[in-house]
């Protein structure tokens, strides 16, 4: 399978403190790699790293065999790096429609075109109502955002992501706060977002990530201590005193 | 009907304006102008704290650059509007690059703070040097023409300051319904989301602070057509505070406000300070406007355009 999203040894400190400490991870084309750990084990500084939003004390990023270690976060979302945070990040004043089509205009900005109405772009309107339309939002496409479901919240910022056409996923905790129904639509969009991307999902639900990972990787303390499929990470025996011990 | 006729209001004003500019009096016609150029330098900055999000507290330095090099620039024998309006409006301009390039690393209560110190240097320069007469200021000799368009002609003035507040107003509403608007909506909102889709959030903010700049140098060039004069006041703090003031008692978020806010601002400030109305009061209008845009904000919190909003809303 094709590596899209390779990352050798990236290390980060903030002053005294390792967030993340020489990990390697690659993100394949069709494959959902999870990354398990508890709280503080430098998972969302990892996506942090992948997407750009900071810098990488040390290591290599490489997307499809180029060196993006040093480029600014728009670039690499330019690039194809799509991400969701953690923290739902939207614009809770626009409509759902005119969520996606601004994310979609990142492709075609054009800002000197001022004669041109934003609503009137034939090419982000068409990604706005594709990525609506895989999200399952099309019957809120009206909706103003803020007054969406916290579940619905989720999937707009994943359809967002989606509007900008990227081949990488980046995922922080997408499920979050999700009842179970809203869990289940979820799992089957990023099942079906699988085929043609390559997803890291950062989750703490161990019933959905063991069901929808194809790899898991293990952080404790910011270092890796396991990687490798979920019936293999299941019996791992460091991962069980490190981590799953304490829940199962 | 009624939403047509509402979307045409900004148009109809100007008309109306413009038909009757010939039958006012001198002094109504000179205040007019004099809102009217407010109103642009207002209309400048809601395209920075309304449209984008930064809130910038040096304003005025880009109004009085503009303002001074209007009158550096033409010399004895007078300018031609031809080369002293781009002149004016690229000095700005391009101070406000400098000031944005640097100021827009920051964000929040820093912005206001280095946006302000940006203001206060170019404030001093002016005021503490010999470049433009020091703290008196500087005279113009004659007023700025270009064939017929002659400065001196306070009919052509008021045509001329109308003609550029319909164009800045314009312009802005285009950019506003544009793809450029709308990511300067979207980095007000959430700048975060706006680099995850791939936007260059500071390229942007830069070119929004540029424009507002040199839309600032272009109210500073009718500013100084119409008095024939500029001094370092123009470019102090308090005229940042003031148009600041402006926007936001107009309503923010809205180019009309801004106008709304230039109308009101003024006419406050003429009333409060005119003896005939408030008495002794007029003396001390500092203090009763302070009061009164203390209860305007306190009343308004959306400003003046958003009163309809709160009438339906107790209806």
């Amino acid at each position: 399978m094709t590596t899209l999203l390779s990352v050798d040894a990236v290390t980060r400190r903030f002053g005294g403190l390792v967030a993340v400490n020489n990990v390697s991870i690659d993100l394949r084309l069709g494959e959902v790699h999870a990354v398990i750990g508890t709280n503080g084990a430098g998972k969302s500084t990892l996506i942090n790293m992948l997407s750009g939003e900071i810098g990488a004390s040390s290591g290599r990023i490489t997307l499809d065999g180029q060196d993006i270690t040093r480029r600014a976060q728009h670039r690499r979302a330019r690039a194809g790096i799509g991400r969701s945070y953690q923290r739902t990040t939207i614009f809770p004043e626009f409509t759902v429609l005119e969520n996606c089509r601004l994310a979609a205009q990142a492709a075609t900005p054009r800002p000197w075109a001022i004669w041109q109405a934003s609503h009137d772009c034939a090419a982000s309107n068409a990604a706005a109502h594709g990525a609506l339309a895989a999200a399952g939002l099309d019957d809120v496409a009206q909706r103003i955002a803020g007054t969406l479901s916290h579940g619905a919240k989720r999937q707009l910022e994943v359809a967002m992501c989606l509007a900008t056409d990227p081949r990488v996923l980046l995922l922080d905790e997408p499920l979050a706060g999700m009842g179970a129904e809203e869990t289940e639509r979820m799992l089957a969009l990023l099942a079906s977002l699988k085929a043609t991307h390559a997803i890291l999902l950062v989750e703490h639900d161990m019933d959905a990530v063991f069901r929808i990972a194809d790899r898991i990787t293990v952080m404790v303390n910011g270092a890796v201590i396991a990687t490798g499929d979920p019936a293999s990470i299941r019996v791992n025996p460091d991962v069980r005193t490190a981590y799953l011990g304490e829940e199962h | 009907m009624m939403r047509r006729l509402n979307q045409f209001l900004p148009l109809l004003c100007a008309i109306a304006l413009a038909v009757l500019g010939p039958l006012l009096g001198p002094y109504v016609s000179d205040l007019i102008v004099k809102v009217m150029i407010l109103s642009i330098f207002a209309l400048s900055l809601e395209l920075l704290v309304g449209m984008t999000g930064l809130v910038s507290l040096g304003h005025a330095a880009f109004y009085g650059i503009g303002a001074y090099a209007t009158v550096l620039g033409s010399g004895r024998d007078g300018g031609s509007v031809a080369w002293l309006l781009p002149l004016a409006m690229g000095c700005a301009a391009a101070y406000a690059l400098v000031v944005g390039a640097l100021s827009l690393r920051t964000r929040g209560v820093y912005f206001i703070m280095v946006t302000l110190a940006f203001a206060q240097m170019a404030f001093f320069v002016f005021h503490d040097t010999a470049v433009g007469g020091g703290s008196d200021g500087i005279y113009m000799y004659i007023r700025p023409a270009l064939g017929a368009l002659d400065m001196e002609n306070r009919s052509v003035q008021f045509y001329a300051v109308l003609g550029a507040l319909v164009a800045t107003y314009g312009l802005l509403a285009l950019i506003r319904r544009s793809r450029f608007g709308a990511a300067l909506a979207g980095i007000r909102v959430n700048e975060q989301r706006m680099r995850a889709a791939g936007f260059p959030v500071y390229g942007y903010k830069l070119g929004a602070f540029v424009l507002a700049g040199a839309l600032a140098g272009l109210a500073g060039f009718l500013l100084a057509s119409r008095d024939g004069v500029v001094n370092p006041e123009l470019l102090a703090w308090h005229n940042s505070g003031e148009v600041l003031l402006m926007i936001i008692l107009g309503g923010l978020g809205h180019l009309r406000g801004a106008v709304i806010g230039a109308v009101a601002f003024t006419l406050l400030k003429e009333l409060l300070s005119t003896q005939g109305l408030v008495g002794p009061l007029a003396d001390h209008w500092q203090l009763t406007l302070g009061l009164a845009i203390i209860a305007f904000v306190a009343l308004l919190p959306k400003g003046i355009i958003g009163i309809a909003g709160q009438l339906r809303a107790r209806a």
